[in-house]
Parts: structure tokens; C-alpha cells; sequence
């Protein structure tokens, strides 16, 4: 038996050593050397100010802006510092009641990522009918033409990859930053 | 349901069954100590190991001093970890200046890690410091691992040993799978999962400053590297309170195809481990057809739930057209988030990359009823096969009473002894999920913990001692689960669901090693067609369905058709 304690005690710390210290620490290193961006959490900066992350979904409220889906999180949407869903289920009635609010307010045919929460509480994408669903607002708010928003979020819009994997998406993020970014009339 | 998602799921089964033969090549190799591509540079330092340790790995184990290392190790493990966690707030990497884990919160989570269920009671940006979630989860993430992967194969060397005392050497087994597979596999896919977006440093949280001029906390970390022993070695915890829904730690659909991946390769490569090692890979292929059949039932009942959406969310005049969206990501859609829930429910890993609280009541049931079958189609790495071979060994009984014979399974007679033992390990599991559910059913402690109402709640609580028992670890996360009731119960039930299983387990080796081989007669069942595999498929189905079709009713089911009928609670 002590034998065993022996040889627990000295495997665990030796594998406490490779694989909780070298092993993470090493990758940190190799991280920031290949891939600075990604590593450090694919930071936006505008300025010289950090305005977000192109991975993490940020609350827009204001008219101008196209807008990401409900968010779940604790305290308050979009809370980076504590990620979540609602854990709602389907035949729950704060969901029902959730949804039809914001389902009477939006209108007729809303694409449904507008109305439900994410996973994470952080999606930072919504479907591209969900853009286009936006478009008049966010046109009318600007003093754009339709066309010429629906572009931007043509071009944003993100397809499968190989066209095969995942849903294509738009990043709000990015999107309002090129809606800020356009010549002013 | 699209084309699209269908191509997806037939292109993550064709890359399991790719990978399978030459990965079980591999794992056979360092497992029988022979040399490998990585042993010049590795042997050395595995030398080291045994030598610090004052280990002989060449010294053969019988059943019993094999299982009192393995208990013994994990009795230190828990030591450890329950000390780092508690003391975190004293220790350095803690930028964020996390507080200590309370008491009954650390004795939940290191019993969680160590047994490779990774229940989490708590969010990790909001709890663990950086030191606790690298040299404290991670390292059980591998260990936990290692010693899965290690009895499965002490399990496989019973069926292929003749007259043998000892089924290996748990140390060796340890050191093994733990410098040649798990440690070279995770940092490539480490350097992979950054190249992808998913962060590694070890800075404070980030402030921003929104677009709208919002403060915003990003909490970031070493995630990449714990994330990728999290899905290879089916543990599932994650670093984020979200898990592998979080935009950083499951950034793309690539990444998240290889961590899909990652969840199925060793598992299912152990089956091909097993056929080579009785010398008959077809025995192997067998095992795994039986854990493709039910797999694939899963993948079609979940998706067809998710895709066709909350009914009730349609009638409210939304464009349903996406499908469920409640709790999942735009990047993987209804497709990606039914496909992930069932593979990492069927392999015990509990990673989640939607929130399966929110899943369609039929589409939420699958997760549940993989747990309840025993976390036997692929399973966690080793214990899958493990389980499955007891599974196997119930099967091959049926069939000898109903053809009046001694069974005999890979050139092994299955007698009395085995029998029981199997027994034991399989009604043990289901004991602990459904004595539990029941308490909470009862006790005030219990009823506070769910957020929803009506049979939903009751799922809840029924997922969360199906997780714990079956040592997967995800959630029904309404579950108010960071209490004392709760962290303590479900700690005795991810005991009972490992040590339970893995101990008669072992006596079965034992028993089995010591046995000879029967040499194959006209009368032997073979054990690698169709017919094995539908009587293997019928006694899985039997004993979970007999087991659990009660409580399924009272939860999912019943939820199903309040759902149908317009029933809101």
C-alpha cells in the first residue's frame, strides 16, 4: 500500500508538472508567437481603444445599428464576464411570454434568431434574414438607400465553410463598423 | 431538416470510421509498450517517470493490486485538487483575483474531474482562477482520461490473456497514454484551436468600450489548451460557463468538427484495440456497429426534433424556419447543435456547444436516454468499450439460456462469476439516477432546484443524476445545482457511477485472464455478424428501456404532448 502512496504522490506531481504547467504555459508561448491575434482573443481596436472582440456579441440598441439577438446572460445582456443561455424550456411560459413580446414589436415573419437567445448569451452573428429584416430601419435611421445597406450586408454575410459546414452568418460587430466607416452624406 | 445538415452528419461518421482502424493500430502499439514513431524522443522521459515513481512497469498486476493503484491514485488526486481549489484565492495566475471555492462546491468539482464527469456547479470565468483551470481540471482532464482508456484496455486483456495472473501494469498503462497519445495529440490541436480564434494567454480580463459606449468585461485565459484535452479525452468541462457555445471556446464550424471529432476517435478506436488484441478485428467492427446503430437512431430522432422548431414560437407569427433557436448559436445552427448534443452524450463527454434545457422535449430526450443506456455507444474514452463489453458479455448469456449452453464470448467461457459481476457494475449506475431523482422528487432541498415548471422541472432533475451517475456532465443548466444538497448528491452519485462499474469490472478481467481459451467449435455463437450485433443492440435497449421508460414518461414524454396540446407552465 505505501508503495502505491509513493508512486501516486510522485506520478501526480510530476504530471502536474508537464501537463499543468509546461504544457499550457509552453502553448501560451507558441500562441502569441504564430497567432498574436486569435491568442489574445481577436481584440477590435478602433483609435487605439479596444471596442470589443470579432468573437463576442456586444448590445446595439440604437436605431443606426443593426441589431444581434436577445441575450440571457447574468446581470445584464451580453455579460462577456459570464457566459449563458436562458435554460428556458419549450413549454415554459416566461419563454412564451418572452418571445411574443418581442415578436409583437418587431413585426409579422421575424426571422426566429432575432427572438430567442443564444447558448453563450454572446452569439456574435445573426442569419442573414435576420440583416435584411433590419435593413429598412437601419436605412431610414442613416439617411442610406436600401440598396446600398443591403450591400454592406451582402458583403459581410459569411458562408459555409467549404460550403458545407455551419449556417452563414453576419457579424453585427463587424457590420456596424462598416456602417460607421461609410463616407458621410 | 436540410441536405446540408444530413451531409454534415454523414461526413463526421465517414471520418470517425477513417480514422478508427489506423488509430487503433497506433493505441495498441504504446499500449503493449512497443515502439513507435515518438519513442526516441519519449522514452527517456517515460523512463524518468517509473524510476522518480519507483515503478517497474514490466511487473504484471493481478485484478485487485491493480484496482487498489488506481483507487489509491485517485484518492491523491482528490487530495490535490481539493487543496488548489480551496487555497486558489493564496496562489499565484489569478489575475482576476478569484475567492477560494467553497467547501462542498471544491469536494463537487474534484470528485467531477477525477472521474471524468466534469459536472460543473459553477461557471468557470466567474469561479476558477487560472492556476485551478490549468494545473488543477486540465491535469485531471488528462489523468482521468489515462486511467479510462487504461482499464478498458486491462478489461480487453482478460478476453485476450490465457492463464494469466496480472491484466497489466496501471502505472505503465498511466504514463503511456498520457505521453504518447493524449499530450502530442492536444498540442496540435491546441496551435489549431488558436489558429481558429480560440484564445491562450494568461492576461486579465479585457475592458472595451462598445460601439454604443457600453463597458464591457471579456473574460479570456489559457483556453485553448485546456480545450483541447476537454473533448479528446471526452471529459467536457468547460472553461467558459457556456462551454463549447461560447463564441471563444468553439469559435467556427471547423473547429467545431474537430472537436466532434475529437469527442469519437478514441473511443472508437479502443474497438479496434479490442479486435486486434483478440486477433479478430472483425470482433472489433461488431462493437462498433452496435454503437453506430443506436448513434445514428439518436442523431435522427434529436435532429428531426431540432429542426422543426417550438410549434408555440411559430404560431406567434415568427419565421420558424431556422428551427429551435432557443440556447443555440447562429455558426452551427439546428443541425450542428442536435448532432453535437447526441455525440457528446453517447460518448460520456458532456461538452455542449447549445443548452440542451432548451432542446424540443423529444429532441432534449435523446441526451437523456444515451446517458441511461450506460454511456455505451462510443462512451468515454475506455469506459465506453468497457461498458459495452459488459454489455456484450449479458448478451452472449441471453443467447446461451436460450440455446442451454455455455456462452462463450472471443474464446472465453462466461460463467457464473462474470456474470454477476456484470450485473453488478450494469444495474449499479441505474440505481444511483433513479434513487436520487426520486429524494429530490421529495425534499424541499431537492424541489428548489428547478427553474422550470411542470414535468420540465422534473427533467431537470432526472438529467442532472443521469449525467453525474453516467459520468458525462452536461446539464439541464436551469438546475439550480451550487447547493449543498445537490453538490453532495450528485458527488456520491459520480462516485457510485464510476468506481461501481470500474471495480467489478475489473474482477471480471480477472476472473477472465485466468481462464483458457476455448478453442472455437460448430456450436460457437459467432460474435462478429449481424446476429451479434442486433442481440448486443436488443440488450442494450432492454435493460434501459425496462429501466427508465417510467421516468421518461413523467419528463420528456409527458412534456411532449403538453407541448402538442398548447400547455405553457
Amino acid at each position: 500500500m505505501l508503495r502505491h502512496i509513493r508512486a501516486s504522490v510522485v506520478m501526480l506531481a510530476l504530471m502536474t508538472a508537464l501537463l499543468g504547467l509546461a504544457y499550457p504555459l509552453a502553448m501560451v508561448g507558441v500562441a502569441g508567437a504564430a497567432f498574436p491575434g486569435q491568442a489574445a482573443g481577436s481584440l477590435i481596436e478602433k483609435d487605439g481603444k479596444v471596442v470589443g472582440s470579432s468573437l463576442i456579441g456586444q448590445v446595439f440598441a440604437g436605431e443606426s445599428y443593426f441589431h444581434g439577438r436577445p441575450s440571457a446572460t447574468a446581470e445584464a445582456p451580453y455579460n462577456a464576464a459570464n457566459s449563458g443561455g436562458s435554460n428556458l424550456g419549450p413549454t415554459s411560459k416566461a419563454l412564451i411570454e418572452r418571445i411574443k413580446e418581442d415578436a409583437d414589436k418587431l413585426g409579422k415573419g421575424v426571422p426566429v434568431d432575432l427572438v430567442t437567445t443564444s447558448g453563450s448569451g454572446l452569439d456574435p452573428h445573426i442569419s442573414p434574414e435576420a440583416a435584411t429584416w433590419q435593413v429598412p430601419r437601419v436605412a431610414k435611421a442613416r439617411g442610406l438607400s436600401n440598396t446600398d445597406v443591403q450591400r454592406l450586408v451582402t458583403q459581410h454575410t459569411e458562408g459555409r465553410s467549404f460550403g458545407l459546414l455551419g449556417e452563414p452568418r453576419v457579424n453585427v460587430l463587424q457590420l456596424n463598423l462598416a456602417l460607421d466607416a461609410l463616407p458621410k452624406r | 431538416m436540410t441536405f446540408n445538415g444530413w451531409a454534415q452528419i454523414a461526413l463526421f461518421c465517414g471520418l470517425v470510421l477513417l480514422l478508427t482502424r489506423p488509430l487503433g493500430g497506433y493505441l495498441d502499439a504504446v499500449l503493449a509498450g512497443r515502439r513507435t514513431f515518438l519513442s526516441p524522443a519519449l522514452r527517456p522521459v517515460e523512463a524518468g517517470f517509473y524510476r522518480l515513481a519507483g515503478i517497474d512497469p514490466e511487473a504484471e498486476q493481478s485484478w485487485w493490486v491493480y484496482a487498489r493503484a488506481m483507487v489509491v491514485f485517485h484518492i491523491v488526486g482528490f487530495v490535490f485538487l481539493y487543496l488548489l481549489l480551496r487555497l486558489q484565492d493564496l496562489l499565484p495566475l489569478n489575475p482576476q483575483g478569484m475567492a477560494a471555492v467553497p467547501p462542498d462546491l471544491a469536494g463537487n468539482t474534484a470528485v467531477s474531474f477525477l472521474t471524468n464527469t466534469n459536472w460543473q456547479s459553477y461557471g468557470g470565468e466567474s469561479t476558477m482562477s487560472y492556476l485551478s483551470q490549468m494545473a488543477g481540471l486540465s491535469v485531471q482532464n488528462f489523468l482521468s482520461a489515462a486511467t479510462g482508456i487504461a482499464l478498458a484496455v486491462a478489461l480487453v486483456r482478460g478476453f485476450a490473456r490465457a492463464e494469466a495472473k496480472g491484466i497489466g501494469n496501471f502505472w505503465a498503462d498511466l504514463v503511456r497514454i498520457t505521453l504518447y497519445v493524449l499530450l502530442p495529440a492536444c498540442i496540435l490541436l491546441t496551435v489549431f484551436y488558436v489558429w481558429q480564434g480560440v484564445p491562450q494567454n494568461l492576461a486579465a480580463y479585457t475592458e472595451a468600450t462598445t460601439l454604443e459606449g457600453a463597458k464591457q468585461t471579456i473574460a479570456q485565459g489559457p483556453v485553448a489548451s485546456q480545450l483541447a484535452i476537454k473533448m479528446l479525452g471526452t471529459n467536457g468541462g468547460g472553461f467558459f460557463n457556456a462551454n463549447s457555445a461560447h463564441p471563444y471556446e468553439n469559435p467556427t464550424a471547423l473547429a467545431n468538427l474537430v472537436q466532434m471529432l475529437s469527442i469519437f476517435v478514441i473511443g472508437a478506436a479502443l474497438t479496434n484495440v479490442f479486435g486486434r488484441q483478440v486477433g479478430d478485428e472483425r470482433q472489433g467492427w461488431a462493437i462498433l456497429a452496435a454503437m453506430g446503430v443506436l448513434f445514428v437512431a439518436g442523431v435522427v430522432v434529436c435532429y428531426w426534433a431540432e429542426a422543426g422548431g417550438n410549434p408555440l414560437i411559430a404560431a406567434l407569427g415568427v419565421d420558424n424556419a431556422a428551427g429551435n433557436m432557443e440556447g443555440k448559436e447562429v455558426r452551427f445552427g439546428s443541425p450542428l447543435s442536435a448532432l453535437f448534443a447526441v455525440i457528446t452524450t453517447a460518448a460520456s463527454c458532456g461538452a455542449v456547444n447549445a443548452m440542451h434545457d432548451s432542446f424540443m422535449p423529444l429532441g432534449g430526450m435523446i441526451p437523456l436516454l444515451n446517458m441511461m443506456l450506460g454511456e455505451i455507444i462510443i462512451g468515454g474514452v475506455g469506459a465506453g468499450l468497457y461498458g459495452m463489453l459488459l454489455f456484450a458479455i449479458l448478451a452472449i448469456f441471453l443467447a446461451g439460456l436460450m440455446v442451454g449452453r455455455t456462452p462463450e464470448y472471443v474464446g472465453k467461457k462466461i460463467e457464473a462469476r462474470e456474470v454477476k459481476f456484470t450485473m453488478l457494475a450494469i444495474l449499479s449506475c441505474p440505481l444511483a439516477i433513479l434513487a436520487f431523482t426520486a429524494l429530490a422528487s421529495v425534499v424541499p432541498a431537492g424541489l428548489a432546484g428547478p427553474a422550470n415548471a411542470g414535468p420540465h422541472g422534473f427533467s431537470e432533475i432526472l438529467y442532472a443524476y443521469t449525467s453525474a451517475a453516467a459520468n458525462n456532465g452536461s446539464a439541464f443548466g436551469g438546475l439550480t445545482a451550487n447547493t449543498v444538497f445537490y453538490n453532495g448528491t450528485l458527488a456520491v452519485a459520480m462516485m457510485v457511477g464510476r468506481f461501481a462499474i470500474i471495480i467489478p469490472m475489473l474482477a471480471v478481467a480477472g476472473a477472465l485472464a485466468g481462464k483458457r481459451k476455448a478453442a472455437a467449435s460448430v456450436g460457437t455463437f459467432p460474435t462478429h455478424g449481424g446476429l451479434f450485433v442486433g442481440l448486443l443492440v436488443g440488450a442494450v435497449l432492454i435493460v434501459g428501456g425496462l429501466t427508465f421508460l417510467p421516468a421518461l414518461a413523467l419528463g420528456p414524454i409527458v412534456e411532449h404532448f403538453a407541448l402538442l396540446a398548447g400547455t405553457l407552465f
